[in-house]
């Protein structure tokens, strides 16, 4: 008898166990704190000229290989330009890609890297650029 | 089967003109059209010719380089930069006065080229002698063994550049020859100034094509380089100096 009852406890033990180990999961998920990103507005554009996940580690890299091709062999195709860039993400407000919110400075500033280009390069979009349709701003944030 | 001598040499000699020909024909083709994602190559030569005769007083090439450049100065005259500038010369004897454009010669064998240190100053295959602001440290070697003294220092921050001409403190600048507009098959701007408010003194082109009106132009007068003592090859030209 008291055979019987010491394992309809471990019975009982272990589905509590179990239960509660079930319902603190969602608890602890709960509890995480949030993510920190950056808020990086896009506003012009359905799509960049490379994947987004590619742009965010390697534009760098895009832009540094163009401007060696610009400069030296005078080879001037708009894809990987950083003047292209600056084309369409500038801030349809002030049209510049540096501000509090423009859309080199909002992740530059949260990463803490320096950018160098636009000591020589203007911030500035082009007025003459050719019109893309304005695409309604969206406020995304950022997983880091 | 054996080949008399002469059969030989026909032949050889056919072969050597299919060779020459060919190649030939080609660069024509190809120094005529360049897609945007074409290298630039060395069988073009920009080139100005400059008309002193035709030239008077009149500063329409420099307000529109600056301008097209957006070279801006802060009214400090020994420090502020100078793409291209109008030089007066006087007849001692005489005195008679001339006045000329002076700007980037585009040496083909470019001094500034030669005491760069980090490969800044380069010169393109086209010809077009450039400082690569990317890697210019700023040092001005180049500014001193320039004979024409072309170059600029950027002394100060610099706003609102023009988005084809990036300009930043601490780096050497001069004359582009225009590139930006050049490699999408415009003339520059001061040339384009010359011919329309201006004295039509400027005739901008390729000095490699037997075709090109500054090529015509330089066969049938005389012309000359500035200091061409010391063989540096100018494409830039001047004439009745």
């Amino acid at each position: 008898m008291i055979r019987k009852r010491k394992s309809c406890l471990a019975i009982v033990v272990a589905l509590l166990t179990v239960v509660g180990f079930a319902s603190s999961a969602p608890a602890s998920e709960a509890k995480k704190p949030e993510r920190i990103g950056p808020t990086v507005k896009i506003h012009r554009g359905e799509k960049c000229v490379e994947d987004t996940e590619f742009m965010r580690r390697n534009h760098m890299k895009v832009i540094l290989h163009q401007r060696d091709e610009t400069m030296h062999q005078g080879i001037r195709t708009t894809k990987h330009s950083l003047k292209n860039c600056v084309d369409c993400h500038a801030d349809p407000k002030t049209n510049s890609v540096l501000d509090q919110e423009g859309f080199c400075s909002s992740c530059h500033e949260f990463a803490s890297v320096k950018i160098d280009c636009f000591s020589c390069h203007t911030d500035k979009r082009d007025k003459n650029a050719v019109a893309v349709a304005p695409f309604k701003g969206v406020a995304k944030r950022v997983q880091p | 089967m054996s080949l008399s001598r002469r059969e030989f040499i026909g032949i050889g000699g056919a072969a050597v003109a299919g060779m020459a020909l060919a190649p030939g024909l080609r660069l024509v083709e190809l120094a005529q059209a360049r897609s945007p994602d074409e290298a630039v190559t060395s069988l073009q030569r920009w080139g100005l010719l400059v008309d002193i005769g035709k030239c008077h007083d009149c500063d329409a090439c420099v307000t529109a380089c600056h301008e097209e450049n957006g070279v801006t100065g802060h009214g400090r005259p020994a420090t502020d930069p100078q793409w291209i500038r109008k030089v007066t010369l006087k007849d001692k004897q005489s005195g008679y006065v001339q006045t000329l454009p002076v700007m980037c010669q585009h040496c083909e064998e470019p001094p500034c080229v030669d005491v760069c240190p980090t490969g800044a100053s380069f010169k393109r295959a086209d010809g077009i002698v450039l400082v690569d602001k990317h890697i210019c440290i700023g040092c001005r070697y180049c500014m001193m063994a320039c004979p024409y003294k072309a170059r600029s220092f950027v002394h100060e921050d610099t706003t609102d550049q023009k988005p084809q001409v990036p300009r930043g403190k601490g780096t050497v600048e001069s004359c582009t020859l225009c590139v930006h507009r050049v490699d999408v098959g415009k003339i520059p701007a001061c040339v384009k100034a010359c011919n329309k408010d201006g004295n039509k003194a400027m005739v901008f082109g390729d000095l490699k094509d037997p075709n090109s009106d500054i090529r015509k132009q330089l066969a049938a007068g005389v012309s000359t380089q500035l200091r061409p003592d010391l063989n540096l090859n100018t494409g830039v030209r001047y004439r009745g100096i």
